[in-house]
């Protein structure tokens, strides 16, 4: 019977598992393993890159001019700093430490919501000069001659518009699909953040409790961490 | 909590709701199993369409007898067929089911490790099959299963709705596999070390690995199949510079895994009622453990050998062809343990081992006739012929379809706690060997001799109509064993004997919990011993059920 003892005592303790470290442990790798199937997901895009750009690098060269390399900057820092303030949130969870809890968590949401607005200033930009996706690329003129490399016949007069490689369209498919499909695992990720903040406030969280804080900082790492990889695949290309 | 006597997980809690939004990995197996089934039963219809139709050419002396749809609505049924009973009925049907209710008992655990979860997967199944569903009803798909590029993105039927349902059922698989995983890695009880797992947990393993690292591979390309018909976003279009031969790669790269997601299982049922119908410990294993993660991990390096004849390079075409020679290792190895395990063995015919020998037999010409497939020349010969939808048939039916029933026959005391009519069993059993054999192995041969698979007319190969007319009469048989086996089924159900702890002699851990199982299968968690060790179970005819040698209480009583 000392497992129902147990139980009376530890209200998070779901009666199908012995210890509270055993749940733990198992709420730890089932995340992990969630983890897994997000890096496949992506991983399919990441592939998709590959292929296009290994076949077609002069794409590439030539269509990341067209992103904004300040911006894509400004949101990496912005994302490192609120994997930061989730690292320290976890640790505050685990030190019971309620009021630096809920401001780690409300400084993370901050961050998500920075980067989501810095990235809607770019997609903005970007609507505007007509650099979409697929079938709805129609470039703006005065944007490809501004933006596009200036090398040898250009240099000469003739229109920038000569030296753009065909399919630079499918530069645009990849970018959207990837930082859209990131930009939905970013705001998945702010309502995570925003559930735990308000379990947070109510004091739910402590040394002896901390799950949700922690597998949800798992969670908003490796959204961090994928567009660690994004940026300079997209943004920095030689 | 006190167990009280005669409640068990069925009769505890009643009405829609206490089924509906129940926690208990039982009760969710119960609900998988009438959805899949139903399922089944609706891949099933459209089958026998398909093969009314094809009982005649298309002549003018043969009209009207098998003229029973326009081309259009042929290619819908068969897309249909094709897609339901995959993604419907085939990969989740033995995990959903029988795992779930099976794998929390084998482990003498009192659930899943995360029950909500495993109600959610349900939940997803639920909306994955009503996408489904609405997309028979508005526009219809007829793309094929594989909804390949170019044509899905430019047919008008409904693709958008199908692929959003086979990116909810893929969450659905993706969340139960990740659910298993971590039930086994954490809730085995002291003593059982993973040598000492049942073997049938061992093939739910292997088959989560692939279910976690493959289905997400297929949601994000049934997402880009979305993206590209509703935003045009080219990736798989070659007018805007894309690669429609990209999108085969993808969808391979998850379908041909997903075959070991449907056969794994399978292979796991089968190791079970092999050893415990020969009533001899299992031969090699571990070598059958090892063999069904060595599948597992191979099965992701083969999928392009879907693709010979789709314009990929010699060199990769030469590699995925050995490759996919290397998975025939590890199939081999199970059904030669199984083999070995029933020499000498005391061999009884019960319902569940006829399944068992069927499955042995079937999956062997399946397995076989993969070896042609796989090998570049034939293939070429053979590429979208009936030889290729009878080699899956063989395997998915003859194979998965059949363990399927095997372990619904060798669980059913345990889940209802009835026992059902062995003569009619048995009967069935018979009747659906004969009946399956009859329906696809003229397939074979309509395939060697140049019939196209997913064509609605063979007027040019008239002579081929008797091959046909033996096909369809198979699969009319087919619904005749189906409708005995639902007829003993229900009769059990509501007229059948009550079912002992231990019908059959199993001594995995399930048997010694009460048939039905209390409501938490477990008070304490049972003693664990060698899954495969029969040497202390005897019968004993009074009771007509297997009790232990020295004692005679069962472990776990309702």
């Amino acid at each position: 019977m000392n497992d129902a003892a147990a139980h009376a005592h530890d209200p998070h303790l779901a009666h199908h598992f012995a210890t509270p470290r055993q749940q733990f442990e198992s709420g730890r790798l089932g995340m992990w393993l969630f983890l897994v199937t997000e890096i496949l997901l992506f991983g399919v895009l990441f592939t998709l890159y590959g292929v296009y750009r290994s076949n077609h690098p002069e794409i590439f060269v030539y269509a990341h001019r067209f992103l904004d390399k300040t911006l894509g900057a400004l949101n990496t820092a912005v994302l490192i700093c609120s994997s930061l303030t989730m690292a320290w949130a976890v640790r505050a969870a685990q030190q019971g430490r309620t009021r630096l809890l809920t401001g780690c968590l409300a400084a993370t949401i901050l961050g998500g919501l920075v980067f989501l607005c810095v990235k809607g200033v770019e997609y903005q930009h970007k609507w505007k000069d007509g650099l979409l996706w697929g079938k709805h690329y129609q470039p703006v003129r005065e944007v490809l001659e501004k933006t596009a490399p200036r090398e040898g016949a250009a240099a000469a007069g003739a229109p920038a518009a000569a030296d753009e490689p065909r399919n630079v369209r499918i530069f645009f498919s990849i970018y959207f699909l990837m930082t859209g499909l990131h930009g939905l695992h970013v705001l998945v990720g702010m309502a995570l953040l925003a559930w735990i903040l308000v379990r947070a406030k109510r004091g739910e969280f402590g040394p002896a409790y901390f799950a949700p804080v922690d597998h949800v900082g798992l969670y908003w790492h490796l959204v961090d961490l994928i567009w660690i990889y994004l940026f300079p695949l997209l943004y920095l290309i030689h | 909590m006190q167990s009280v006597a005669g409640v068990n997980y069925l009769n505890h809690g009643k009405g829609f709701r206490s089924w509906a939004f129940t926690l208990d990995h039982k009760r969710i197996a119960i609900m998988y199993g009438v959805a899949i089934v139903a399922a089944f039963f609706l891949g099933g219809v459209m089958s026998l369409l398909i093969r009314t139709e094809l009982l005649a050419p298309k002549t003018p002396e043969t009209f009207p007898i098998g003229n029973i749809m326009k081309p259009d609505t042929y290619n819908r049924v068969f897309t249909l067929h094709g897609a339901i009973m995959i993604f419907l009925f085939v990969i989740p049907g033995i995990p959903a089911i029988f795992g779930n209710f099976a794998l929390p008992l084998m482990l003498g655990a009192r659930d899943v490790a995360f029950p909500r979860l495993n109600l959610l997967s349900f939940h997803l199944y639920a909306v994955g099959t009503v996408f489904f569903v609405l997309t028979m009803l508005f526009g219809s798909l007829d793309t094929g299963w594989t909804f390949y590029t170019p044509y899905s993105t430019t047919t008008h039927t409904n693709v958008i709705l199908a692929t959003l349902g086979g990116f909810v059922l893929g969450f659905s698989s993706i969340l139960t596999g990740l659910n298993f995983i971590v039930t086994i890695h954490k809730l085995r009880p002291p003593g059982m070390t993973w040598f000492k797992l049942p073997l049938f947990v061992w093939a739910l393993y292997a088959t989560s690995i692939i279910q976690l690292l493959a289905t997400p591979v297929l949601g994000i390309t049934l997402l880009l199949l979305i993206a590209e018909r509703a935003l045009g976003v080219g990736i798989f279009d070659p007018q805007l510079g894309g690669d429609p031969v990209l999108y085969q790669h993808f969808f391979w790269f998850y379908s041909h895994p997903a075959v070991y997601i449907m056969i794994l299982p399978a292979m796991g049922v089968q190791s079970e009622l092999i050893s415990v119908f020969s009533r001899k410990h299992i031969f090699g294993y571990r070598f059958i453990a090892y063999s069904s993660v060595a599948i597992a991990l191979l099965g992701f390096f083969v999928w392009g050998h879907h693709m010979f004849v789709s314009g990929q390079g010699t060199l990769a075409s030469m590699i995925f062809s050995a490759l996919t020679f290397s998975v025939s290792i590890p199939s081999a190895i199970k059904v030669f343990n199984w083999l070995a395990t029933m020499y000498k063995g005391s061999i009884s015919l019960e319902t569940p081992m006829c399944y068992a020998l069927s499955f042995i037999f079937l999956f062997g010409i399946g397995g076989l006739t993969g070896l042609f497939l796989g090998a570049l020349a034939t293939d070429v010969h053979l590429h979208d012929t009936y030889f290729v939808v009878a080699h899956f048939h063989y395997v998915m039916f003859g194979g998965v379809m059949i363990a399927f029933l095997g372990a619904l026959h060798y669980w059913w005391p345990k889940m209802t706690g009835r026992m059902y009519s062995e003569t009619w069993g048995r009967i069935a059993a018979l009747l659906l060997f004969v009946a399956f054999n009859l329906t696809f192995f003229p397939q074979f041969v309509l395939g060697t001799r140049g019939n196209p698979r997913r064509y609605y007319d063979y007027a040019p190969l008239k002579e081929l109509q008797p091959l046909h007319i033996l096909s369809s009469v198979g699969a009319f048989l087919l619904l005749a064993a189906f409708t005995i086996m639902l007829g003993y089924l229900l009769h059990s159900l509501f007229r059948g004997r009550k079912a002992p702890a231990n019908p059959w002699g199993g001594n995995t851990l399930e048997w010694k919990c009460a048939s039905p199982p209390p409501p938490h299968n477990f008070e304490t968690p049972p003693p664990v011993g060698d899954p495969y060790d029969f040497s202390h179970l005897e019968f004993d005819e009074a009771r007509e059920e297997y009790v232990e040698r020295s004692r005679t209480g069962e472990a776990c009583t309702a």
